[in-house]
């Protein structure tokens, strides 16, 4: 006779959800630091304005569906959520128009769906797409680096690059303006690195696991390279791609929200490899200025279908 | 190594190995378990009386559990419910004398001159079970081990539990018992080969059963060194960790060529054929800043953890825990007048702070964490979704059945969520569920055959009516004939 009533002895290993969050808002640290730099001061508030936001919504939401604020408003997951829509928006952005979209991020794409953990879209990418359709004008005009946010805006270096190849400019011609760095987009090429920094600590800490950035990147990577050898005239070379945009964002903080990735690491890989594809054709083929935010949805919808063809052989049974 | 996920835990065995064995002295009341930790309760063959002497069967074999023996001479006091290690159960309580009489006819065992069949009988009769903690009989394992053909018999000495310690103990001070059971065993399962699994963290239990083979000088015993991994002890890990074969999830190692033994239980068997005493003591780690002096002790079946802690000093002064078994797979005890059974391998006396408290629990955020640690390639995850829902459809894709509850998901879980507990839930309300099936088949099955009966006595019935009207008309017409 065995009892079910006594509790089971207290063990814990390390981390927490709150950790968790904690880690990967460090980790954001040198892509804020990057944006600030680039595109001034204006930036950083944008943060602080979407932080603010952020909170009101998820305390009233907690106090609509008659929930505890806490510990779920320490538990730091709308920060992350947040300050990743804060850095995806262009810094030039009016702030009550981040208001709206941080409040749909986090009041329909999050608590509509029942909150922390249930959410199957990635709620700070359903609140940039929602601006981005809503108000394409504002989200697809970002400052010229360097210049301060209320200086002449410019192209980004993804929009030139699409834009000069249908006017029937040579590569050499588009990457020689001003949007363009060394290698990808100017400015924003300082901030994938930020990104890479910070994404790189996230897997150190193993916080988040290569699965899903490697494949991300990698996905990105291979279509443009092998598109980029077979025709260099119509195609930008990996190494752009990987410099340019919300790449790196994308691979180690977006991609990675693991309530909305799918479950095993086979089906991360697939996940995060459909991610780099979707971003790549986007880029190559669509009318948006990037292609992580629709590509990271699209996944998200195909997440049911990649957990359940993923799953893992159980021990001492055949592969069903 | 083959074998997915595990951890690798800080462990606490050193305090407690510092001291040799200790045997603890026979208790005045011994109190033992009709359930000795197998899930299922032993026939009890005394009354209330009934004089004993030490190594009389006092409760039969039946099922899962094995025979059980007094561990002491002296009278039987009653036989009713009391608190056990498992909460609680039916219980034989004996009264020493003291005198610890002997069984007459105890004597050592020929068992190299013993047919099988009357070597397991002998080993049935002995109440050896599993000391590992399942206390499952150990000649019912070796009879299975037998009719399948299983070629290996794996000793099982991974001890990975980061507490437990009494087959560390076991293993440096009596490894020509754990040898000389390994060879019985083997004569009585008819493998042809032993293979004694050591985790690499216990140096001194691998130098001395090194030393102890070198004398026994038995080509058939190996000795495997594996890490240490928790859960690697548990039997379907450990038998992929050496054989690289995986056991059915719906099955038993002997289908892939293998009978697993616990090394305590070897020593069991090997006291048995030298000395013919039943299973009626066990080592148990007494351990945990709960106690003064922590250590291994050799205790009587049904002697109360009081007095295992008494012998180890006695409890601290800080308040503490008391935890049957380890601190991943045990469970608290309510109180310390419990006594050992057979499957008891730890007293954890946890004082505050020991083991971090558990935190509350917060939604799942999918990070397969769990997944990562699983032995059994699960989708906890996945599963407690499955669980939560209490849909047996996805409990089953995603193999509820294959889960071994060692603890590891718990363990890592980032939000706390007690998965290993929902898991037992699940599977316990399937077993209800099943059970509860079965006995509404039966009772339709039942009741159509009632009504069947019924439909065939009214047809006698009838058919008797009919016949006895037509004999009726038949003679009427004879009367009004010509």
């Amino acid at each position: 006779m065995t009892s079910p009533s006594a509790p089971p002895p207290p063990v814990v290993g390390g981390f927490t959800v709150p950790r968790v969050m904690f880690a990967v808002l460090l980790a954001l640290v040198p892509v804020v630091m990057a944006q600030a730099i680039v595109f001034g001061w204006r930036a950083l508030l944008l943060i602080a304005v979407a932080a603010g936001a952020a909170l009101t919504c998820e305390a009233a939401a907690l106090r609509l569906r008659g929930r505890a604020p806490q510990p779920a408003l320490r538990d730091g997951s709308v920060l992350v959520t947040a300050v990743l829509l804060a850095v995806a928006v262009p810094p030039s952005l009016p702030w009550w128009l981040l208001v709206f979209g941080v409040a749909v991020a986090v009041l329909i794409a999050k608590h509509a769906y029942g909150g922390l953990g249930q959410n199957p879209f990635n709620p700070a990418m359903v609140g940039y797409a929602v601006l981005l359709v809503s108000f394409p004008l504002e989200m697809t005009r970002w400052a010229s680096p360097g210049a301060g946010w209320d200086a002449i805006t410019g192209a980004t270096a993804l929009d030139s690059l699409r834009a000069g190849l249908r006017q029937s400019y040579t590569m050499q011609e588009i990457f020689a303006g001003t949007a363009f760095g060394w290698i990808g987009a100017a400015g924003g090429e300082w901030i994938n690195l930020a990104a890479l920094v910070g994404g790189s600590y996230l897997l150190v800490r193993r916080v988040i696991r290569w699965h899903i950035p490697a494949a991300v990147l990698a996905g990105l990577a291979l279509p443009a390279a092998v598109a980029h050898l077979l025709d260099p005239g119509a195609h930008a070379g990996a190494a752009f791609h990987l410099a340019s945009g919300a790449t790196m964002l994308g691979a180690f903080f977006i991609a990675t929200d693991p309530v909305s990735a799918a479950a095993s690491d086979r089906g991360r890989v697939v996940y995060g490899a459909g991610i780099g594809l979707l971003t790549w054709i986007i880029r190559t083929w669509g009318g948006f200025p990037d292609g992580v935010a629709f590509a990271v949805l699209i996944m998200n919808l195909a997440v049911p279908l990649i957990d359940r063809s993923t799953v893992p052989r159980i021990y001492g049974q055949r592969r069903s | 190594m083959n074998v997915h996920g595990g951890l690798r835990l800080e462990n606490h065995k050193s305090r407690p190995l510092e001291r040799p064995l200790l045997v603890v002295p026979p208790p005045r009341v011994a109190i033992l378990a009709l359930d000795q930790g197998s899930g299922e309760a032993a026939e009890p063959v005394v009354v209330p009386g009934d004089h004993v002497r030490l190594g009389t069967p006092v409760a039969a074999a039946r099922g899962a559990a094995a025979a059980v023996h007094a561990p002491v001479s002296g009278v039987v006091r009653e036989i009713g419910l009391a608190a056990t290690v498992g909460g609680a159960g039916q219980c034989i309580v004996i009264e020493s004398d003291g005198r610890d009489d002997r069984e007459q006819g105890a004597a050592a065992v020929d068992w190299r001159a013993l047919q099988p069949a009357a070597l397991l009988a002998g080993i049935e009769a002995s109440g050896a079970a599993g000391l590992g903690g399942a206390a499952f009989p150990t000649a019912a394992k070796l009879a299975l081990a037998r009719s399948a053909g299983a070629e290996l018999l794996l000793l099982n000495g991974a001890e990975c539990e980061p507490w437990i310690c009494c087959d560390d103990a076991l293993m440096r001070e009596r490894a020509a018992d754990v040898l000389l059971g390994a060879q019985v065993m083997l004569a009585a399962s008819g493998a042809a080969r032993c293979v004694i699994a050591v985790e690499n963290d216990k140096p001194e239990a691998i130098a001395a059963l090194r030393s102890a083979l070198a004398m026994v000088g038995d080509a058939r015993l190996a000795l495997v060194e594996l890490p240490a991994v928790f859960p690697l002890g548990a039997e379907g890990p450990l038998v992929t960790a050496v054989t690289g074969r995986e056991v059915p999830s719906d099955g038993l190692p002997p289908q892939v060529g293998v009978v697993c033994q616990n090394v305590g239980t070897a020593a069991a068997v090997a006291r048995f054929v030298r000395d013919g005493l039943p299973l009626i003591s066990r080592i148990v780690t007494v351990t945990g800043s709960g106690v003064c002096w922590p250590g291994n002790v050799e205790a009587r079946i049904g002697t109360p953890v009081a007095a295992l802690i008494e012998a180890c000093g006695g409890r601290a002064a800080a308040p503490s825990t008391l935890i049957a078994g380890g601190s991943l797979t045990g469970r608290v005890l309510a109180s310390d007048r419990v006594a050992v059974t057979k499957g008891l391998n730890c007293i954890l006396a946890a004082a505050a702070g020991e083991l971090p408290a558990r935190a509350a629990e917060m939604p799942c955020i999918r990070c397969g964490d769990c997944a990562r640690v699983c032995p059994a390639r699960l989708l906890p995850q996945q599963l407690h979704v499955a669980a939560r829902a209490d849909d047996a459809a996805g409990l089953a894709r995603f193999g509820l059945s294959a889960c071994i509850e060692c603890g590891c998901c718990d363990y890592v879980c980032p939000s706390a969520i007690p998965l290993t507990a929902r898991f037992r839930d699940a599977r316990e309300r399937q077993q209800a569920r099943a059970a509860e099936h079965r006995r509404a088949l039966e009772a339709r099955a039942r009741y159509e055959r009632h009504q069947s009966r019924l439909a065939k006595q009214a047809a006698a019935e009838r058919r008797a009516f009919d016949e006895a009207r037509q004999r009726a008309r038949a003679a009427g017409r004879s009367e009004t004939g010509p």
